[in-house]
Order: structure tokens, then C-alpha cells, then sequence
């Protein structure tokens, strides 16, 4: 298998704006696009310690996102406050593992996942390891499609507090922790999108840039 | 190096004005994070109260992590583990509370389970048959503070700091009293019954209740209270008399106060003041007599019918009560008498000279003056009914001198003494049985024997006379009979006698209607007598 070229080994810059390729001049700390003046670089810039920075991030608010309650619920029976792990709880010790299973996996499993997923792949980048390329780009494609889809806890509270209204009745409202939850979700897509996967690939040749 | 196709002619990236910073803006999201993260963390722990236990004797309706804690319906807390006690005897609740509701956490403070409860006919807790049961609490009024406390199997029925005041009780009996059960003032609702209890010498009750703020002010230390439990019917020598206070009083019972009008003005009794409970209104609000004159009666007969309370009346005027009944023997003269004491109010006698209280000795001379001039006490059936008596005071000029009587040392209380007359029931009695001996002296087997003797003659007469003279009787009948059918054939109305008879009849009226023409003749023409009938031209022409 010959070995691929980068345009990183070849010098060249393409432009993300308008796709113009120029070739990077080796005195230019800061180049630019010379068509469109966008901003060039061949990887992203500081993309590590972004990641870094909103992965931690995430994982500070994922503390009180599963400590705090996640909506409040009052009828006429009396208040009664919900996090995602009582919720689980709930539904586990009513009979209904499934529907348990299903929260613990989608709410609690998959953001920490992909917490630890970023968290691998950024250590491995910081190593420069060479170790399995391939799984650990597929590890990050996954990860980045899951991203979208842990919303739908903070989808499900939206559309029951905006439906569950009844005045006297019965009234349901978020709690501080589908903030934090949905604060956790953004952060983990953002340090995911500030990732940059040429980097895992990168460990093979000296780094430019 | 690989081979690297020929690249075309590449413009070069131009260099960017250096402007943008080193520091990296993007770790103030974590910083962020982190603010926030912490801030909560340290919220938590700053707001998390006091953890206290409750001993209660069941968890019932208890469940840990629901149930909450409130204060006049406000959450104060959350119970967070319910465990048994490790003798088994009752339940530990751990509760944590708000971090506000620590300085309520004293000696005093109660907690108690709210459930559904029907007591003192109000309904509570109704809503915690939906929302649960819930630790109701009741913030004391001590400084010590405390953290472990014993939890009340009954809600108590005053929260602390409700207006009103205590007062003590005291009973004989705690009749159909509750906690709970309503107090009334003019059969207003005015209070409750906070708790009640065996006296400590296990004589009586001791029942506390609770006056609320308006009404506590019409309690004076004159004020009766009496039982106002369901209906109160008395029979007496005067009727029945039903008395009550409300509906919800029949059902569960209640108490009742009032303060005699005259006494109004008394200052307010102090909390924790004791009073009597009375059995009903009228001997509540009975005046207490203050000038009792003690007396004794000393009856021959028996006092069936008579009780303690029963009314000494002088000629339809109550004066005294009965107090006492007690039979006496005299062991020497080895018969029954039965002393009977009363407590007279010479009060309600009023004297011409008003104002004067006579001394003890003075109204004994005046007793026995009246006595000699016949006063005596006499049992009267007050209630036919019944057969309630009352002792009538009267005076009976020709009742048998008083004498003192032989066994009077008896008496250790030395009390004036009202010789007694029989009863008028009595002498009816006595009169019956007079009248029974007389009956009884009758000689009665006698009178039979004799009786006896004379059937017997009776008898054989008859005998006689069925066998001579009912066969000439028969005989004699049959010729009555002949004569009889004889007589009938005469008299028949075909018959020759009877048909002579009738035109004997017919001419004789015939002959009466020529004499009538003939008197009236005679009266209009009395000349007639003499110079004889004249043709009269009417007479002719007729």
C-alpha cells in the first residue's frame, strides 16, 4: 500500500471558506486565504486543548446533572422532585426495566461514553500514539453522531413541562438539572467538533502547524 | 518521500495582521463550569439542615424519601430513613430538615403523623388520604435545642401559641368525653378538650381543656362547667327534664361552661386554674348555699323511694336537700329506725327582721319551740310515677307529742332532730290493713260448713220435688193446654162470639153518636127538656 501524502507534507492550505489550495509560506505564522482573507490552517488551530477545555467543562456540569433534580412534578397529591437516576429507579422498581434500562443507557451511560470516548481520544493524541488509528477514527465518527441524539432527554422534559400544565392539577416544571444535562450534551458536541481527527493520523510523521 | 504530483502554480497564503491573543477564551468554559459546579456543591452542603430523629410506634403511611415534614403546612423537611428500633419496641424516623428549621428544633417541639382522623366530631387530615401522610410539627417554645424526640400517637389538639388558655378539671367521671370533644359557652363551640387523665390517687379525672382567645375571657374563678355529654335526662319529683347542648354534643360529647350572672364581674381565672366539673347545668349553676343548718329526722317507716338529694319542702317551698340515709338499730328497744340527715337553708326562710343571722343555739330553741307546736317531717310521694319521695315539713297540731327518744346517743353528731309522722301513705296502708283483720276475723270455714249444709237440705228438696210433683205437673199442663185451644177457638175472629161482639161493638158506638147528638141538642135547646124536640128548618132540610 503506497502511502498517502498529506497536504500538510506538501505545504498546502486549503481554504475551508472558499476551497482556494495555496501553499503556505514558511515565515507566515498567520496565514489567510489569498482569495477570500479567511483564516487558513492546516489543522485546526489549538484543537487539543479546546477539546480539552469544553470536555472538562462537561464533565464538571455532568456532576449536577445527574444530582440535580431533572423536572418537578406537583398535583394535587403533593411535590415531588425527579432526577434522571430516580427516575431509572422509579421505573425499575415499578417492573418497568425496559423503560429503566433505556434511561439509564440513553441518559446516564451514553453521555458519560462519550465523555470517556473524547477523553481517550485526546490523550492518545497528546501521546502521539500510533495505536489502532482506524477504531480510534471510528470511535470519534461515532461519537459525533451520537452527539445530536443524547438531546432527547432534554426534548422529552421540554415537550412534557410545555404539555403537562393543568393550573391546580397538576403542573410539571424543569429542574436546574435538565440545564446542567443539556449544557453537558452541548459541550461534549462542541469538544467533539473542536476535535481534530487529522490529528489521529497525524502521529505517523512529524507534526506541522 | 512519495512522489508528490507537480503542483500548479499556488498562490500564496498572505499573512494576517497579528491581532489575535495567546490566551485561549475557550478555558473560561470550564471555569465556568467549574464556577458553577462548585457553587452548587457548596449551596448543598451550606443548605443542608439538621438531621433528627422521631420515635414513633408504627411507620404507618411513612415512606422514606416522601414523606415530608410540615409546620403549619409548610415543608420543613424530608424523612430519609425509616428504621426499627433495635429492641423492636417502636420506629425510628430520621428526618433531615431545612437548614431555617434548626432553631425550631427545641426541648418543646412535637411531631406527630397527620392522618385521616375522625375525632371530637371534626374531620382532619382529609388530605392526606390523597397526598399521603405527612410528620406535622408544632415549634416549641424552650431554648434548649434537641434533635432526637419522641413522636405523639395523637395529633395534639392546640398548637402552641394559639390564643386561649388551659384550665384543670377535675371529675368524677369521664363520662363520654374525648380528647377533642367540643367545650361550649352559650352553645357556642368555645374550646376542647386537650387531654384528660386518671387523677394521680386514681380518684377521679383530671381533664384539661383548651378555651380559645375570645371566650377564655368569660371564665372567672366563679365560673361552673358541667358535663354536656349527650342528653341529659333527669327524673325527678318534679318530672323529667331533658337537657342538651347541640347535636354534635349528643354524638361525642362535650363539656359546657357559664358563670353565674352575679359573679360576671369576678377577675379572669388564670391559666392552669382548676375547677369542679359539674354532673349537669342545674347543680352547676346551683347556688352554693352558704348558711347550711345540719338536721336529722329520724322515720319508722320505710323510705323506699327516697334519696340522697331529695327535696325537704316546707308546704310547697324547697328548703333543704336530703344527704343522707342511714338505718339505725337499736340493739335495747330491738327495733328498726332509719335516720335520715338533710341540710336545711334557713336562708331561703326569711324572717320578718331581715339582716339578723340567728346563732346556732337561737334557731335550735326556735326548731324545738316549732316542734312543740307541732312541726313535723312527713314522707310524700313526690311522683306517682316513680314513687319518688320527698320529706314535707308541716305543721301537725294534732300529731302525739314528741318525745326524746332512748337510743339518742347513738347519734354522735348531736343534730336537731324533727320527729317524724307517718306518711299519709301510711295511714292509708294501716287503714287497709285493718280492714284486712277485720276480714280475717270473719269466720269463714264456719260460714262454709254451713253453707254446706243448707245445699245439701236444697238438694234433697229438689229431689223431692222432681219425683211427686212433676208427673202431676204434666198432667195439669195438658188440661192448661185443652183450655188454652178452647179459648182460641172462641175468641178466633170468624168466630159466632166474635162476630157478635163486633156488631154489639158497632151498636154500641152507634147508640153513643145518638146519645152525642142528643147532649149537643140538649146544650143549644135546654128547653128541649121540657117542651120537647122542635122541628128545626136545618135539621128538616138536611
Amino acid at each position: 500500500m503506497s502511502r498517502a501524502v498529506t497536504a500538510a507534507e506538501l505545504g498546502l492550505l486549503r481554504c475551508h471558506v472558499c476551497s482556494q489550495l495555496s501553499r503556505a509560506a514558511a515565515s507566515q505564522r498567520e496565514p489567510r486565504c489569498p482569495r477570500c482573507g479567511a483564516g487558513l490552517h492546516l489543522r485546526k488551530p489549538s484543537s487539543v486543548s479546546r477539546s480539552w477545555a469544553l470536555l472538562v467543562a462537561a464533565m464538571i456540569l455532568y456532576v449536577p446533572a445527574n444530582t440535580l433534580p431533572m423536572m418537578r412534578t406537583s398535583s394535587l397529591f403533593g411535590s415531588q422532585s425527579d432526577t434522571i437516576l430516580s427516575g431509572g429507579v422509579y421505573f425499575w422498581t415499578s417492573g418497568s426495566w425496559y423503560l429503566a434500562l433505556i434511561i439509564f443507557f440513553a441518559s446516564i451511560m451514553v453521555p458519560m461514553l462519550k465523555m470517556i470516548a473524547l477523553a481517550l481520544l485526546l490523550v492518545s493524541v497528546q501521546l502521539r500514539s500510533r495505536w489502532q488509528p482506524g477504531q480510534r477514527a471510528r470511535l470519534y465518527r461515532l461519537v459525533e453522531f451520537v452527539g445530536r441524539w443524547s438531546m432527547l432527554d432534554i426534548y422529552v422534559v421540554a415537550v412534557i413541562v410545555a404539555l403537562v400544565q393543568l393550573k391546580a392539577l397538576a403542573t410539571i416544571q424543569p429542574g436546574a438539572g435538565a440545564a446542567a444535562f443539556g449544557a453537558v450534551v452541548v459541550l461534549t458536541m462542541f469538544s467533539a467538533m473542536a476535535f481534530d481527527p487529522r490529528l489521529i493520523w497525524d502521529a505517523r510523521e512529524p507534526v506541522h502547524g | 518521500m512519495a512522489d508528490v504530483p507537480p503542483l500548479p502554480d499556488l498562490p500564496e497564503a498572505v499573512a494576517a495582521p497579528r491581532s489575535r491573543r495567546s490566551l485561549q477564551l475557550v478555558w473560561l468554559i470550564p471555569l465556568v463550569a467549574a464556577l458553577v459546579g462548585g457553587w452548587l456543591a457548596v449551596k448543598a452542603i451550606l443548605d443542608k439542615g439538621p438531621a433528627i430523629t422521631i420515635a414513633f410506634a408504627t411507620a404507618e403511611g411513612l415512606e422514606t424519601g416522601k414523606t415530608k415534614i410540615r409546620y403549619k403546612d409548610v415543608d420543613m423537611g424530608l424523612v430519609t430513613g425509616i428504621a426499627l428500633a433495635p429492641d423492636t419496641s417502636h420506629v425510628v424516623v430520621t428526618a433531615e430538615l431545612a437548614k431555617e428549621a434548626k432553631r425550631y428544633l427545641v426541648e418543646d417541639t412535637r411531631f406527630w403523623v397527620v392522618r385521616p382522623r375522625v375525632s371530637g366530631g371534626t374531620v382532619t387530615g382529609i388530605g392526606t388520604l390523597l397526598s399521603g401522610s405527612y410528620i406535622g410539627m408544632d415549634i416549641g417554645l424552650s431554648k434548649a435545642p434537641k434533635h432526637d424526640f419522641v413522636g405523639l400517637e395523637i395529633p395534639p389538639i392546640v398548637n402552641t401559641g394559639e390564643p386561649g388558655r388551659t384550665f384543670v378539671l377535675r371529675s368524677d367521671n369521664a363520662g363520654s368525653l374525648d380528647v377533642g370533644s367540643p367545650v361550649y359557652f352559650r352553645r357556642l363551640k368555645a374550646g376542647q378538650i386537650v387531654s384528660y387523665e386518671l387523677g394521680k390517687d386514681g380518684r377521679g379525672i383530671v381533664i384539661k381543656v383548651f378555651v380559645n382567645a375570645p371566650y377564655d375571657k368569660f371564665v372567672t374563678d366563679n365560673t361552673r362547667f358541667w358535663h354536656a355529654s349527650g342528653i341529659d335526662v333527669t327524673l325527678n319529683s318534679t318530672g323529667m327534664i331533658i337537657d342538651t347542648q347541640s347535636a354534635v354534643s349528643i354524638l361525642v360529647g362535650g363539656l359546657a361552661f357559664e358563670t353565674p350572672a352575679e359573679s360576671a364581674d369576678l377577675p379572669q381565672a388564670g391559666a392552669n386554674a382548676e375547677f369542679r366539673l359539674f354532673a349537669n347545668r342545674s347543680e352547676a349553676l346551683r347556688n352554693p348555699e352558704t348558711d347550711v343548718m345540719k338536721l336529722a329526722m329520724v322515720f319508722d317507716e320505710s323510705v323506699r323511694g327516697l334519696a340522697p338529694g331529695a327535696e325537704i319542702d316546707f308546704r310547697g317551698v324547697t328548703v333543704g336537700t336530703v344527704t343522707q340515709i342511714r338505718p339505725h338499730v337499736d340493739v335495747a328497744g330491738k327495733h328498726f329506725q332509719i335516720r335520715v340527715k338533710a341540710d336545711f337553708f334557713p336562708r331561703r326562710m326569711r324572717s320578718k327582721d331581715t339582716g339578723k343571722t340567728l346563732s346556732n343555739d337561737q334557731r335550735r330553741a326556735l326548731l324545738s319551740g316549732m316542734i312543740a307546736r307541732g312541726l313535723r317531717a312527713q314522707l310524700r310521694t313526690g311522683n306517682l310515677l316513680t314513687g319518688q319521695l320527698y320529706v314535707a315539713l308541716d305543721f301537725f297540731p294534732s300529731a302525739p307529742k314528741a318525745r326524746r327518744r332512748a337510743d339518742e346517743r347513738l347519734d354522735d353528731d348531736d343534730l336537731p332532730e324533727i320527729p317524724a309522722v307517718p306518711s299519709s301513705l301510711l295511714e292509708l296502708q294501716e287503714t287497709l290493713a285493718s280492714i284486712a283483720a277485720k276480714v280475717k276475723k270473719f269466720p269463714l270455714e264456719q260460714v262454709g260448713a254451713d253453707l254446706q249444709t243448707t245445699l245439701k237440705s236444697a238438694a234433697q228438696l229438689i229431689g223431692h220435688i222432681d219425683n211427686d210433683l212433676a208427673p202431676e205437673l204434666r198432667t195439669t199442663l195438658a188440661e192448661v193446654r185443652k183450655a188454652v185451644e178452647s179459648a182460641d177457638q172462641v175468641l178466633k175472629p170468624n168466630s159466632p162470639l166474635s162476630q157478635d161482639a163486633r156488631d154489639a161493638m158497632r151498636e154500641m158506638a152507634r147508640a153513643a153518636a145518638a146519645f152525642r147528638a142528643l147532649a149537643d141538642y140538649l146544650e143549644r135547646h135546654p128547653e128541649a127538656l121540657i117542651s120537647g124536640k122542635r122541628e128545626d128548618p136545618r135539621e128538616t132540610r138536611q
